[in-house]
């Protein structure tokens, strides 16, 4: 039997036809958030492990991209609040149901402290670098003794962020794209290996190269795994689930999905990644730049086709 | 107490005067609307049947909008009725992403508007403006709680339905059948 549905007279501005309150400042946040979270994971892994001087960029000179990230991160974030003279409400409770509230606060501790991590390797990385303050200085040598510690909380609220970047989305009961406890894992081993993606690209360490680029041949297996997870389960749930599922599998995201994120983010680099450990010589900015513009295709195409997925009764 | 609403969906004939009605109510902004009306078309002429619906925010029991608000901006009130503190609301649009029945919307102020079963008339005792003014009186309003309540007898000898029940929300708009 044919079913029509009709809602007259109502055509809201960014709900109607489609539901589409968040625009492109939500999946670049997303993005950045994961890519701090993952640089930030291994550089507090690598410290902990003391290769502190093998990794060195890894630990000293990545996370120097950390804040930028962050800082840029948090203006979209920003630009996308509709009230924004009231951004400050966010910090005047905690809310354990609230993945947003989670996240705000995450983003208000780890923020400063990569700024913190950074500045004390300033003067490693700027010889001539001075704190003018001798109030300044004592600060940032007794946070260069407690290095160790940072590196653990660090790695601790990177795997936060880097959930909370998916659990963000798949807290949403009523975007059944979204609406999938794998969303959270998936977001963090995605953001981990845009993190190595932009740590490889960085390193002129051939050795350390070759450690990163071991780990991440490992995530993009993880990742794969968990993008035919999502879809299993999708196929194998509701209806509305099945076709939130058909939007990629022959839907209008199919293409930018398949193509973009799963061939030339994931499977490509990896393959390009296994030559190069076979010894075949690849400029290192290929793979790199194809994990990370797959990074951030994927959450651009998760936002965009999760809005449109919705239950209809 | 519990506030909830009954709509009859074979007396409804789609007139929305309950929208308009609410938006003169409300002050809703042009554009902008608080309750709609839906019209579901089944099969095609001559085997046909259509349902009317005007529906509305379902003051959900187990609201989404409320559990992902970061600030606390959307909340419970006494008697169910979900709503929106606008100096605290911030504008992230979590909860409306977490609406399974989309009836949030972003004022063109910033802040998030929705329904409120028009609180301030509840507490002069009246019922809600959509309520009042439809001509077909399809609306029921009332304590659920209460067996003699407009809603609680409306609901007695009819069946009914709540949308998407599937979300989980327990919803409290009843559409009589």
């Amino acid at each position: 039997m044919k079913e029509e549905l009709f809602i007259s007279g109502r055509d809201i501005p960014n709900i109607d036809p489609f539901l589409n309150i968040w625009h492109w400042q939500i999946p670049i946040y997303l993005f950045l958030g994961g890519l701090a979270a993952g640089i930030l994971f291994f550089a507090g892994l690598f410290y902990v492990l003391g290769k502190e001087k093998e990794m060195a960029t890894t630990v000293k000179w990545a996370p120097f991209v950390v804040p930028i990230a962050l800082v840029l991160g948090l203006i979209a974030l920003f630009l996308d609040l509709k009230h924004q003279l009231f951004f400050w409400r966010l910090y005047t409770t905690i809310r354990m149901e609230s993945p947003m509230s989670w996240g705000a606060w995450t983003l208000m501790v780890i923020t400063p402290l990569s700024m913190i991590w950074v500045a004390t390797y300033l003067k490693e990385a700027f010889p001539k670098w001075s704190w003018r303050f001798n109030f300044i200085e004592q600060i940032i040598d007794f946070f260069t003794k407690k290095r160790k510690e940072m590196a653990w909380v660090m790695m601790l609220l990177a795997i936060i962020l880097g959930v909370y970047t998916g659990i963000l989305l798949s807290a949403f009961n009523a975007r059944p794209l979204w609406n999938t406890s794998i969303l959270g894992p998936l977001f963090l081993v995605s953001g981990l290996s845009t993190g190595l993606a932009a740590i490889i690209w960085m390193s002129k360490s051939k050795i350390e190269r070759r450690i990163l680029s071991r780990i991440d041949i490992l995530l993009i297996a993880v990742e794969l795994f968990l993008i035919v997870h999502l879809f299993m389960g999708f196929l194998a749930a509701s209806t509305v689930q099945i076709e939130a599922a058909e939007l990629f599998l022959g839907g209008q995201f199919t293409v930018t999905f398949w193509v973009f994120v799963v061939i030339l983010g994931l499977i490509f680099p990896a393959v390009l990644e296994i030559l190069e450990l076979n010894g075949y010589h690849i400029p290192v900015w290929i793979p790199a730049f194809l994990i990370l513009f797959g990074g951030l295709v994927f959450r651009f195409v998760m936002v965009e086709a999760g809005q449109i997925t919705r239950y209809l009764y | 107490m519990r506030y909830a609403m009954a709509i009859d969906t074979k007396k409804c004939v789609g007139c929305s005067d309950c929208v308009v009605a609410c938006q003169t109510e409300n002050n809703v902004p042009h554009g902008y609307c608080r309750d709609w009306i839906v019209e579901n078309v089944n099969g095609s002429y001559p085997n046909v049947e259509i349902e009317l619906r005007s529906e509305r925010c379902n003051h959900c029991e187990n609201a989404p909008c409320v559990r992902c608000c970061p600030t606390g901006a959307s909340h419970i009130v006494e008697g169910g009725i979900v709503m929106v503190t606008h100096n605290e609301c911030i504008g992230c649009g979590a909860c409306i992403q977490s609406c399974p029945y989309d009836a949030r919307y972003s004022h063109p102020e910033g802040y998030v508007d929705k329904c409120t079963f028009c609180q301030h008339r509840l507490q002069k005792g009246q019922n809600p403006a959509c309520v009042d003014v439809c001509p077909t009186k399809c609306l029921y309003f009332g304590d659920i709680e209460d067996p003699y309540s407009d809603v609680s007898l409306a609901l007695k000898n009819r069946t009914w339905k709540v949308l998407a029940p599937e979300a989980g929300t327990k919803p409290q708009l009843y559409f009589l059948t």
